[in-house]
């Protein structure tokens, strides 16, 4: 049996409450309105103005154009977010499917270098990837929003070593069963990383739906437009005696951090079961 | 069912390791052929190479009528059982079973048919839903034996299936794989390292060392007639004691000590003296003392040395032993290598068949 320990507690209770304050401060000063907050701070404490805040923010059309809506950069978000991971979790597995399946020349040698290249972050090759989807018209488009980044030095690793983890046996086994190799890929080897790919969507979802900078470059047209985007435009309004509308951007922050926590109930369940399931 | 049939088949691994070499065996149809030797004599090499698992690097590898050197695994009509049993783990044990059928096109009902017989016949048809994971290890292997079964295959494959079961559960097995090769009448290529598993399911034995044949024969043939010292000393347990003598006069001695008369060319020879052929005597010729005794239940095991060798008898007595004895020995059980070669040596007299009381 486990002692309680006072001390323990007041240590995780004391990191609850740093991990989960400014979430509270968050979503309590979004219910409050934007002149408020600018002459008396933070809150705590529940305000008035809360269904009219997120109804305003979700419905409202702002931007330039008087297009854009909260729930337009919702879908937006979600669009990068859905289509990062799967697309990071199909590519990264091809990849390494062909890495360590396949016997080809300097195969180790590619993937190393690989590897290495797609270690440097994003922001080191965003020119050249930006020249290259101007040169292919791809800018204003989904297309190019997430293809140039669906290439994951982290995917690709973590499935190869899984792979790796495979007894040759089951492979073996396979082939005398008649599959060939893509049978193989999509008896075996896909309904054997279920965890794994649950994992990486997590990762991969919340890395694309918190995409900031390569958006921004690669869309001009407000129509593309996230919500982190949209949050980081409300208070660009600084302009004269004119206040951001601060309430509104809490209330599109609260809005951005739901569906990430969907995504990690969801999946780490998945993952969870996947965990205690597997035998070995 | 088919024949299979190795001509000369020699495996050369990448790094140079020579792992088979000049194989000559053939399998007559519904045969059941134990590949036996130690760890590391290429075993595995040779029963892959019949699968196609691995490329064969010289000669000809046959099945039926068909030369299949360069035939994909799916298409030489074989199954095999791997030590490990590798089903699929997220697959129900039916499914395991149905994959390969599945792959082949074969009608649904078919398969039904097929997997609720083998399920039948390997008393798996309470556990046709469950996942592998929830089996223990002695109904995985049964179910990948049913995954071979259902194939209805020319010829089986085993890889050492038995050697991750503990030791009740090895014997209850291989009795049970022997009852259904000879139901199913299907040729099988059965490989391990334990020697008292290849003597009680063989009809034919095999015995490889360094990627050559030893000795093939019947396991009787075999242990009562071991051809060089290596399968001597392999194939029966307690292991044979394999002792320096020579011989001279016809007779054969160990040190100073007439063992029994020996029918070969005089000069250095290995005696070879079996456990079992060894009989604790008041007056017998060779003075043992003893070293330390095994009790078995049935019988004991007598460790200890003569003229310095160290040498093995087993009894069934159950009195407390002087520290000296004397053994004797039938001129019969004898057995006689060459030095060098370690190959039997021919005796002109005939041996009666005689099995120890
Ligand atoms: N893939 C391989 N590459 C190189 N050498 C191998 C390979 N597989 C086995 N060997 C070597 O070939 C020999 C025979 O191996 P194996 O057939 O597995 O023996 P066994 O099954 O009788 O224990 C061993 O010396 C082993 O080290
Ligand atoms: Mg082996």
């Amino acid at each position: 049996m486990q002692q309680v320990k006072p001390l323990d507690h007041l240590v995780l209770i004391l990191g609850a409450l740093f991990m989960a304050l400014p979430v509270i401060v968050a979503l309590m000063s979004s219910t409050h309105a934007a002149i408020e907050i600018h002459s008396n701070g933070l809150y705590l404490t529940p305000g008035g103005d809360g269904v009219e805040t997120y109804n305003k923010v979700l419905t409202a059309r702002g931007g330039f154009t008087g297009d854009v809506t909260g729930l337009l950069m919702l879908g937006n978000s979600m669009i990068m977010g859905i289509g990062f991971a799967v697309g990071k979790i199909v590519l990264s597995m091809t990849a390494a499917y062909a890495l360590v399946y396949f016997r080809f020349r300097f195969a180790t040698l590619i993937f190393w270098a690989i590897f290495t290249t797609l270690l440097l972050p994003l922001e080191v090759r965003i020119m050249p990837s930006y020249q290259v989807m101007s040169t292919l018209g791809l800018l204003n488009s989904y297309t190019g929003l997430i293809v140039p980044l669906l290439a994951s030095a982290t995917g690709t690793f973590f499935f190869r070593q899984f792979f790796k983890s495979v007894p040759d046996e089951l492979l073996e086994a396979a082939r005398i069963d008649g599959a060939g190799p893509w049978k193989f890929f999509v008896d075996v080897l896909v309904p054997l990383s279920r965890t794994m790919m649950a994992a990486i969507f997590i990762i991969m979802f919340i890395y694309g739906w918190n995409q900031y900078l390569w958006p921004l470059i690669m869309t001009t047209d407000e129509s593309f437009y996230t919500l982190m985007r949209g949050i980081k435009s409300i208070l660009q309004v600084w302009v004269g005696s004119q206040i951001p509308d601060y309430n509104e951007a809490f209330a599109l922050a609260v809005l951005a951090m739901i569906p990430p926590i969907i995504v990690v109930v969801v999946f780490q369940r998945m993952f969870i079961k996947g965990l205690t399931e597997s035998d070995k | 069912m088919a024949t299979v049939t190795l001509s000369n088949v020699g495996k050369t691994y990448a790094g140079g390791v020579d792992a088979v070499r000049g194989v000559d065996v053939e399998i007559k149809d519904g045969e059941f052929v134990v590949l036996v030797g130690p760890s590391g004599c290429g075993k595995s090499t040779m029963l892959r190479m019949v699968a196609g698992l691995e490329d064969v690097t010289r000669g000809e590898v046959r099945i039926g009528d068909r030369v299949v050197n360069t035939l994909d695994p799916a298409d030489r009509d074989i199954a095999m059982v791997f030590q490990n049993y590798a089903l699929y783990p997220h697959m129900s044990v039916r499914d395991n079973m149905a994959y390969g059928l599945k792959n082949r096109r074969t009608p649904k009902d078919e398969i039904t048919r097929r997997v609720d017989e083998a399920a039948r016949m390997l008393e798996l048809a309470p556990y046709l839903d469950r996942k592998p994971r929830a089996l223990s290890g002695g109904q995985r292997q049964r179910v990948a034996m049913g995954r071979a079964i259902v194939r209805q295959p020319s010829a089986f494959l085993f890889d050492e299936p038995l050697s991750n079961l503990d030791a009740k559960l090895r014997v209850s097995m291989r009795g049970e794989i022997r009852r259904l090769q000879k139901r199913l009448a299907t040729t099988s290529l059965y490989v391990t390292h334990d020697q008292l598993e290849a003597m009680t399911l063989a009809d034919r034995l095999i015995v490889l060392r360094d990627g050559a044949v030893e000795q093939v024969g019947a396991p009787l043939e075999v242990y009562r007639r071991p051809a060089s010292a290596f399968v001597a000393a392999f194939i029966g347990s307690p292991a044979m004691t394999l002792l320096d003598a020579r011989v001279s006069d016809g007779q054969a001695l160990v040190g100073d000590h007439v063992v029994a008369p020996a029918a070969v060319p005089a000069g250095e020879v290995t005696l070879g003296l079996r456990p079992e052929d060894l009989r604790i005597t008041r007056d017998g010729p060779l003075p043992m003392r003893v070293d330390y005794i095994e009790e078995l239940g049935a019988q004991r095991i007598v460790h200890g040395f003569v003229d310095g060798q160290k040498i093995a008898v087993t009894e069934t007595g159950a009195e407390s032993l002087p520290a000296d004895l004397r053994l004797s020995v039938d001129p019969g059980a004898l057995h006689l290598f060459d030095v060098k070669t370690g190959r039997r040596l021919p005796q002109t007299v005939t041996r009666p068949e005689a099995v120890p009381a």
